[in-house]
């Protein structure tokens, strides 16, 4: 089979504003859907200081942890809650917050038997990132499910593992009838790094 | 093949990219799946960036259009590809960009289209102009025009800059360079491609994107 050679990645630059917005793109689910999770936090460089000028992208399984996508080897199923489409984007604001409303994904198959613990998928752009960087948001309620899982539980320093682990947050920015309200943050560089992975 | 994130020439890199190196994830169900936006949000002439204001933008007008395949050669049909680009004289249309170039009241930058079942896209768009930026004394951005490409698999997800050929700026472009590999940074640029032209017109460049393989098995280690 031939091989072509790929097209190399380039960084999104500052003005992505231009092309990578669409309206709603936060909403993963509907705003006001029942059992809704309102994730927000904060993208940061190196020296502490608010990246406003980056997206996040966020991809995930729906409630029933299932896609909608042929490559599925369990099939397709309507995706739970109504309205899922399991793509959100976020541009980070002038305080470099981004937010996002989802559901929190179901379980995944692992090789080997292995189970995932509810995860969702992130991918950060900003002026300086030649590429993409990659990271993934676990939930802080999924203590027993977050040890048994085959990325997490793989990675040995504590303080790099606890980066991927949302905390739950009082919620301040959405309104009230949302059940569950998390905070996570993304530090591209410094003492409080973010782990990211090569895919 | 992607440029190193860590590429010192490119300043913006040096307090952005991570320090450490990423952990291997290995491709699960979450990763060799992604989005499917055949039927994305598509308006009409959103891939005609000449033609969505009242009156006519200024500059070169050019087709941009190419196939969007996969590391086999495959085409990746119903896949959406986004662009954004500065006008014919090297200015965009954000609050940031306030260099002395004048702005076009009837070109924005933006456009979409989805890939045909052939992998095709096309977009009708101005030739964007060279503008200079603070990285360094001097500094010109060649003339480009940003990719960015979903694919059908999250791993897949690509975002990437088009360029032009000959361009004489290149040599001192950090973010060109930063892809070191010479023919790969040779997959950025667009050829002249005559037989697509308009005749009274417009002027046409052909860009073939090729995303990853989407292929891999669950656990399967990079080499």
């Amino acid at each position: 089979m031939t091989s072509l050679g790929i097209t190399p990645s380039q960084t999104v630059g500052p003005f992505l504003r231009i092309g990578l917005t669409w309206p709603e793109g936060e909403q993963v689910v509907p705003e006001g859907t029942p059992g809704a999770v309102v994730i927000t936090g904060c993208l940061y460089d190196g020296t502490g200081e608010p990246v406003n000028d980056g997206v996040i992208e966020t991809w995930q399984a729906d409630a029933n942890g299932r896609f909608t996508h042929p490559d599925d080897p369990r099939g397709t199923a309507d995706p739970e809650p109504a309205g899922f489409r399991g793509l959100g984007r976020s541009e980070t604001d002038d305080n470099g917050r981004y937010r996002i409303v989802t559901v929190k994904p179901g379980r995944l198959p692992a090789p080997g038997g292995q189970v995932q613990a509810s995860h969702i998928d992130v991918s950060v752009f900003a002026r300086g990132l030649l590429d993409r960087v990659v990271t993934r948001i676990y939930f802080p309620d999924e203590a027993t499910a977050n040890a048994a899982d085959p990325v997490l539980s793989a990675i040995d320093d504590d303080r790099l593992r606890s980066t991927l682990v949302a905390v739950p947050d009082a919620g301040q920015d959405g309104p009230l009838q949302f059940d569950i309200h998390l905070r996570f943050d993304i530090h591209l560089q410094g003492e409080h790094e973010t782990a990211f992975f090569d895919v | 093949m992607h440029p190193p994130l860590q590429s010192p020439d490119y300043r913006s890199t040096l307090t952005r990219a991570p320090a450490l190196a990423p952990i291997v994830l290995p491709h699960m169900l979450t990763e060799l799946t992604g989005p499917l936006l055949g039927n994305g949000p598509l308006a009409p002439y959103d891939n005609d960036l000449t033609m969505q204001h009242s009156g006519e933008a200024i500059g070169q007008r050019i087709i941009v259009h190419g196939k969007v395949l996969d590391a086999h050669g495959r085409p990746i049909p119903d896949a959406l590809v986004e662009i954004w680009q500065a006008n014919a004289a090297g200015r965009y249309r954000h609050h940031v960009d306030n260099w002395r170039a004048p702005l076009d009241p009837n070109f924005t930058g933006g456009g979409r289209a989805v890939t045909r079942a052939d992998g095709s896209y096309e977009f009708t768009t101005i030739k964007p102009g060279a503008y200079p930026w603070k990285n360094n004394p001097n500094a010109w951005r060649p003339a480009h025009i940003h990719f960015s490409l979903f694919g059908r698999a999250f791993v897949q997800r690509l975002v990437t800059q088009m360029y032009f050929p000959d361009d004489p700026l290149f040599f001192q472009d950090p973010i060109f360079n930063s892809v070191r590999d010479e023919k790969a940074r040779q997959r950025m640029i667009s050829t002249y491609d005559h037989e697509s032209t308009k005749e009274e017109w417009a002027l046409a460049f052909r860009f073939d994107i090729v995303l990853r393989g989407r292929d891999a098995t669950p656990f399967e280690q990079k080499p």
